[in-house]
């Protein structure tokens, strides 16, 4: 175990308490370079999904895991992102500008989504995020003239500079880790200033927050900006990903997996982000080859405990019949999130972290170490 | 002109007067503490500095200056601060952190600037760790700078309050029940406290006590208060004699 000897205030400052840190961090860093020139281009698009997942987790994270504002509509401010480099793009706006107008578009939309959740708080501000998503939906299938309705858009080639960047290219992959990294950086150095922590006091103690001198209203306001404007940005990335986007790609579904991504992840730490989304885009696959081969595992298992082969097909064919029933991927999800909520609120970052600290104590590890505490009732009446 | 005052302050919930035409003036530099049996409205008054409630009628002067009407998030900017009865920190975060958001009304950086994290910020923050560092070693809070709330026991969690409080380098703190929860010994250390604060850091006290040996060890002067309406000002001692004082607590 390390122990820090803090010798300067900028010891609580850097964003790397220690050289390990630089070290791991470094290492990842390699890894993610080499990795396009490594991996199969299957897994590669994969990782572009993480980034993009990732990135929109970051977002939500600052709105519902440091804010404390639970959101159900991000799927439509990914829309918005999606959208606008697809309709600016019909007018051969370079990708740059594009860009940043749909970061800066979903923002200020994501800001006026704000205001009126200023009075809301708990489950009604996840139903007034809904119905945001829905409306947006909607919109979008309706607005033939810019939208293209329900017969979705195509989204060119991104060209950033005058160079063609194909959507499975390594330099693609590139621009999506770029744009993840950045807004990791970002957001840690907005959660070592004042923004940031008035963020974190909006979430624990609103009235707390206010006679410290934070002005509440102002910076719910802003933190649903910022969250908005970071789902924009992915947007663009999302768009490009898929080269083709239509009304159904956004949603309640994709907003729930973005819900996913930070709920499995872990909502006290950027780290749940990212993890969080590999899981969210690696248990797709996983699904399918379950879905494919489970049926044949399941008949092979019958067959070795003494079904005859009629017996064992007809187990097979029931089994596959089970396995394509529709609305079945939604319901493991649901499955997923009341798991690791029953078992696991702190997510897979916490439970990584419980293994480091079980390995830091080894014999001396407790249980009890990360029990949560209930105490003291907090008064509900200044709220 | 006094450098605090409240004049003909009431807080009406419907027919129940919880403050009814309450008037009092806080010196600059003195130790003011309000006493009254359950309900008497001590910590509505608080609530109505601190804009929590709305006032039904009546004005609040704080250094000449009408600040009823003020948001309650610019009275903290003017440099009033409160404590919570019921403790009111932010659980998942660190002492520290906690304590920096006490600084918050000092912060000056932009959004764009935090983003970036410019030098300019980073210069602030180095500020602000100092005051923070200054009130810690003021409170004895050392051991538990990077501790999560969470995990602290009730009486440093009171003291952190106060700590919080400090950190905005108040001209007037508002302390609702200082020694609410806290054992004899730690009654003893919050009573020096208080009255350090005064001397050494030259803040203004407005308090609501229940417990009478910290009232009578700190304060300069006292306001006895029932039924949302002042009995007696006054030392600590002819406070204690007043008769309708007496009538309040223990019954004609």
């Amino acid at each position: 175990m390390r122990f820090l000897f803090k010798t300067d205030y900028e010891d609580d400052i850097r964003l790397f308490p220690h050289s390990g840190y630089v070290v791991s961090y470094g290492v990842l860093l390699a890894l993610l370079l080499i990795a396009p020139y490594v991996l199969s281009s299957y897994l590669m698009s994969q990782l572009v999904f993480v980034c993009i997942y990732a990135t929109v987790g970051v977002a939500l994270l600052i709105l519902t895991g440091f804010t404390g504002q639970a959101s159900l509509g991000h799927a439509a401010f990914l829309a918005i992102g999606a959208y606008t480099a697809a309709y600016l793009q019909k007018y051969n706006v370079p990708f740059p500008v594009y860009f940043l107008a749909a970061g800066l578009l979903a923002g200020c939309i994501g800001a006026l989504v704000g205001f009126p959740a200023l009075r809301l708080t708990g489950i009604y501000l996840v139903i007034a995020t809904i119905s945001f998503a829905l409306i947006v939906e909607e919109i979008l299938a309706r607005w033939e003239s810019v939208t293209n309705g329900n017969e979705g858009m195509r989204v060119k080639t991104l060209s950033l500079l005058g160079v063609t960047v194909p959507r499975d290219s390594p330099t693609f992959y590139f621009l999506c880790l770029a744009v993840l990294v950045l807004t990791i950086v970002g957001t840690l150095n907005l959660l070592r200033s004042p923004t940031g922590r008035a963020f974190v006091a909006i979430r624990d103690s609103e009235t707390a927050a206010r006679s410290m001198g934070v002005n509440v209203a102002l910076y719910k306001v802003k933190s649903f900006a910022i969250s908005a404007a970071i789902t924009g940005f992915a947007g663009v990335l999302f768009a490009h990903k898929l080269s083709f986007i239509s009304p159904e790609m956004f949603t309640l579904q994709l907003s729930i997996e973005f819900i996913i991504v930070i709920l499995i992840g872990g909502t006290f730490s950027l780290h749940g982000a990212v993890l969080g989304a590999i899981f969210i885009v690696m248990i797709d696959p996983f699904l399918t080859y379950l879905k494919d081969d489970m049926p044949g595992i399941i008949a092979g298992i019958v067959a070795t405990f003494g079904a005859g082969t009629q017996g064992a097909a007809n187990v097979q064919s029931k089994v596959a019949a089970f396995a394509s029933l529709n609305g079945l991927k939604g319901a493991i999800y649901g499955i997923i999130i009341v798991l690791f909520v029953l078992f696991e609120p702190l997510g897979l970052y916490g439970r990584w972290l419980k293994i480091k600290l079980f390995f830091q104590l080894f014999p001396l590890y407790k249980r009890a170490t990360f029990k949560r505490q209930k105490i003291y009732v907090k008064s509900e009446r200044n709220r | 002109m006094s450098y605090f005052r409240a004049e003909n302050l009431s807080l009406h919930f419907g027919g129940l007067k919880a403050v009814d035409a309450v008037s009092f003036a806080v010196e600059k530099g003195e130790i003011l503490s309000i006493i009254g049996p359950n309900g008497a409205g001590k910590s509505s008054i608080f609530n109505l500095i601190s804009r929590i409630y709305r006032p039904t009628s009546g004005r609040i002067f704080f250094e000449d200056r009408d600040i009823t009407e003020q948001p309650p998030y610019d009275i903290a900017r003017l440099g009033i601060a409160r404590t919570f009865q019921n403790i009111e920190l932010f659980e998942n975060a660190t002492v520290l952190s906690n304590l920096l958001v006490g600084r918050h009304r000092h912060s000056t950086t932009q959004l764009w600037q935090e983003l970036l994290f410019l030098p300019s910020v980073r210069a602030n923050e180095k500020v602000h760790r100092r005051r923070v560092e200054q009130v810690i070693e003021f409170l004895d809070l050392e051991p538990y700078r990077d501790k999560l709330i969470s995990g602290l026991p009730y009486g440093v969690r009171k003291v952190i309050e106060l700590a919080r409080a400090l950190c905005s380098e108040p001209k007037l703190i508002l302390l609702d029940e200082p020694s609410s929860g806290l054992n004899v010994e730690e009654t003893g250390d919050m009573s020096f406290w208080i009255r350090d604060m005064k001397n050494e850091l030259g803040v203004t006290v407005l308090m609501v006590e229940h417990d009478m040996s910290l009232v009578n060890r700190v304060s300069d002067r006292v306001i006895a208060l029932n039924y949302g309406r002042v009995l007696a000002t006054g030392s600590p001692a002819e406070v204690q004699q007043h008769p309708d004082v007496v009538a309040a607590y223990l019954g004609a």
